[in-house]
């Protein structure tokens, strides 16, 4: 049972990280078509602010409930900038914004070696986070269960957001169809910063979990980012139920792979299974079906 | 005078090319202390991987991110042919290579075993990277994956690449990768003549990769790629498969990052993850950018540039450098999308503005792509 459990519940764990990553980049890829790959850096962004309000606010237990909304803001307010400042003249070469973002990504990772050290600083744990729960021959730490939970927050508030609110009218509509959206009297313009704020923010809340498991590092946002948009690639675009689908089962398959194998061939046969599931969906799990000759 | 233009657009880059030759082949090594020429070196096996992508990217509008995996493929198929040669030279016929000893138990995996042979390895550097290029590009392109789908499945395989090799320490060298070579296929590396040597066959492979790309800009092929690039669904409808054409393009730039890649191994004198990994394959992506991706000469030049500023810079401000690097991606990107070789033909259709400018190939459209965001 145990063999079964572990990595079963561990990669929950995983997958509730890649998703919190994958759903700030499947929100603004699939509205904008933007490949933002300086997203993995707003996780860092997150993480680093989780270490900074554990130097303000000394007591731990209560520092990381402080953090998770000042993340949201930082890593929001980061994204928000690289759209008005770089992104928003873009917009008609997708392809391209990949690379510039490549480049704010170097910069930022650069920046974050110089300003807090190429080592990396260690986040404390709260004291109500310490400890596990037993479940089925399973120490599952309180820690993982908290990702779960932000993720689950996460989703239910972006949901929420863009099922019940004129601004997730307006964003669905510009998804939907952007030219139409645009007729109909939506600035779309003001909707994609909203958006991008909201994409990056997620980021932010993803980087107080990460810095949880792994505190902070100038390079963490690389490991993360291209599982992400594995996920992202996976799930399809413009649904968030494909994301979350995709974001459980690479955390799942990816747990039980190191555990049969390693780590490394886990990374291999990951991508190998998501080469094969696009054979069989090229769009990914699901797609928002648009009319036009594209 | 007409006459002379029509010359000039015909033969103009063949010349373009031929001074690129005589620049590397011949004022180079003349110039250039050893220690310099070797340098050069090295960004003449970016270059001729940049070539490739060139090709792929610029003319084909495929963003390969993952160059790094065919350019490991060659340098790791080479290094091992020259690790063994070492080994060989002070162990007899079945010496293994000495890191097998030091990380394992000293047997080596029965895959390395044909590397003994030169001839093996030389065809390996072709068919291995074009294998693997075919077997994913048929999956990628067959079912019509492209754009940014397409650029984030190729640098996740950059990715993975890396992680095997590190996690690999008794087969591949790990992170430190494979070094300490003594001899490429018989001759001497320690002798300056021998290195000096190794540069020519690297230059003159690069002129070589530059001639074939010409021709194949000036054919149908080339044609039918930038049609491909530009509106995928017309050629379609037009009769052919577009997956076919890029799959050809892919290939191409796969082996030619593998050459550059068997090239670099000896030049260098090592080959690690890190100069394949994902970060190594942005690397190559800056200088194709920087010089000009759809030009003939721009991806060339512009790897010689930034092989050349990253030594420099990361010479004199070695903490800076990833600064520069960051900064050159957005300026060019966001400035300069045609790179810095589409601003001298822009000064040069200017100077002939009676006539409409044959410079069309520069611009990459943005329908195809916006596909992805529909």
């Amino acid at each position: 049972m145990d063999a079964f459990t572990t990595p079963l519940l561990a990669g929950t764990a995983t997958g509730a990280l890649l998703l919190i990553a994958a759903l700030g980049l499947a929100l603004t890829f699939g509205q904008m078509g933007v490949i933002n790959m300086a997203h993995g850096e707003f996780l860092m962004a997150g993480a680093y602010t989780t270490y900074l309000t554990q130097q303000v606010v000394t007591s731990t237990d209560l520092s990381i409930l402080v953090a998770l909304p000042v993340a949201f803001l930082v890593a929001g307010a980061l994204g928000l900038l690289l759209e008005v400042a770089i992104i928003q003249w873009m917009y008609r070469r997708p392809l391209d914004t990949l690379l510039v973002t490549v480049g704010v990504s170097l910069l930022l990772q650069q920046l974050a070696k110089d300003v807090f050290g190429a080592q990396g600083d260690p986040v404390h744990t709260p004291g109500w986070l310490d400890g596990n729960i037993d479940v089925l021959g399973y120490h599952w730490p309180f820690r993982q269960m908290f990702t779960i939970v932000l993720a689950g927050a996460a989703l239910a508030g972006l949901g929420a957001l863009l099922r019940y609110t004129a601004y997730g009218r307006r964003i669905r509509a510009t998804v939907q169809n952007r030219d139409l959206a645009e007729t109909m009297g939506v600035s779309t313009r003001a909707v994609d910063r909203v958006t991008f704020f909201v994409g990056s923010g997620l980021a932010g809340i993803g980087g107080v979990a990460v810095s949880l498991i792994s505190g902070t590092n100038p390079n963490l946002g690389t490991t993360y980012i291209i599982s992400a948009f594995l996920v992202v690639v996976a799930g399809g675009l413009g649904q968030l139920r494909g994301t979350v689908i995709a974001a459980f089962a690479v955390g799942v398959v990816t747990a039980f792979f190191t555990d049969w194998f390693s780590s490394s061939m886990a990374q291999v046969l990951t991508f190998a299974l998501v080469v094969v599931f696009l054979q069989l969906r090229p769009q990914g799990l699901f797609t928002v079906r648009a009319r036009g000759l594209a | 005078m007409k006459q002379l233009q029509t010359w000039g657009r015909t033969w103009g880059p063949l010349l373009a090319i031929a001074l690129v030759a005589v620049a590397l082949l011949m004022v180079a090594p003349a110039v250039l202390s050893p220690f310099r020429l070797n340098n050069l070196g090295k960004y003449v096996c970016w270059a001729i991987a940049g070539v490739g992508i060139g090709l792929a990217w610029g003319r084909g509008g495929m963003l390969v991110m993952g160059q790094g995996v065919f350019f490991g493929l060659g340098g790791y198929a080479m290094a091992m042919h020259l690790k063994l040669e070492a080994a060989m030279a002070s162990g007899g016929p079945d010496a293994v290579p000495d890191f097998m000893v030091l990380y394992g138990d000293g047997t080596m995996p029965g895959w390395w075993e044909p590397f003994r042979s030169g001839a093996f390895t030389l065809a390996a550097i072709v068919v291995l990277p074009a294998l693997v290029a075919v077997v994913l590009g048929w999956a990628i392109f067959k079912r019509r994956v492209k754009g940014a789908y397409f650029a984030i499945l190729t640098q996740a395989l950059a990715v993975v690449f890396a992680t095997l090799l590190v996690a690999t320490i008794k087969q591949t060298g790990g992170f430190n990768g494979l070094n300490q070579f003594t001899q490429f296929f018989g001759y001497n590396l320690y002798d300056p003549v021998n290195k000096r040597m190794i540069y020519s066959i690297a230059s003159v492979a690069l002129v070589v990769c530059l001639v074939l790309v010409w021709q194949l800009y000036r054919s149908r092929f080339g044609e039918l790629l930038v049609a491909t690039r530009d509106a995928e669904e017309r050629v379609r409808f037009l009769g052919h498969d577009p997956a076919n054409i890029k799959l050809v393009a892919f290939v191409l730039a796969a082996v030619m990052a593998s050459i550059g890649g068997a090239l670099f191994a000896p030049i260098t004198g090592i080959i690690s993850p890190s100069d394949v990994d994902a970060t190594a394959s942005i690397l190559l992506i800056a200088g194709v950018a920087l010089g000009g991706r759809a030009l003939l000469l721009g991806p060339a030049l512009g790897a010689l540039a930034v092989g050349f500023g990253r030594t420099t810079l990361s010479e004199t401000f070695p903490d800076q450098w990833t600064y520069f690097l960051g900064l050159l991606f957005i300026v060019v990107i966001l400035f300069l999308p045609a790179g810095l070789g589409s601003m001298w033909s822009q000064a040069l259709g200017r100077l002939r503005s009676s006539r409409p400018t044959p410079t069309r190939a520069s611009a990459p459209t943005p329908t195809d792509e916006l596909e992805v965001a529909r």
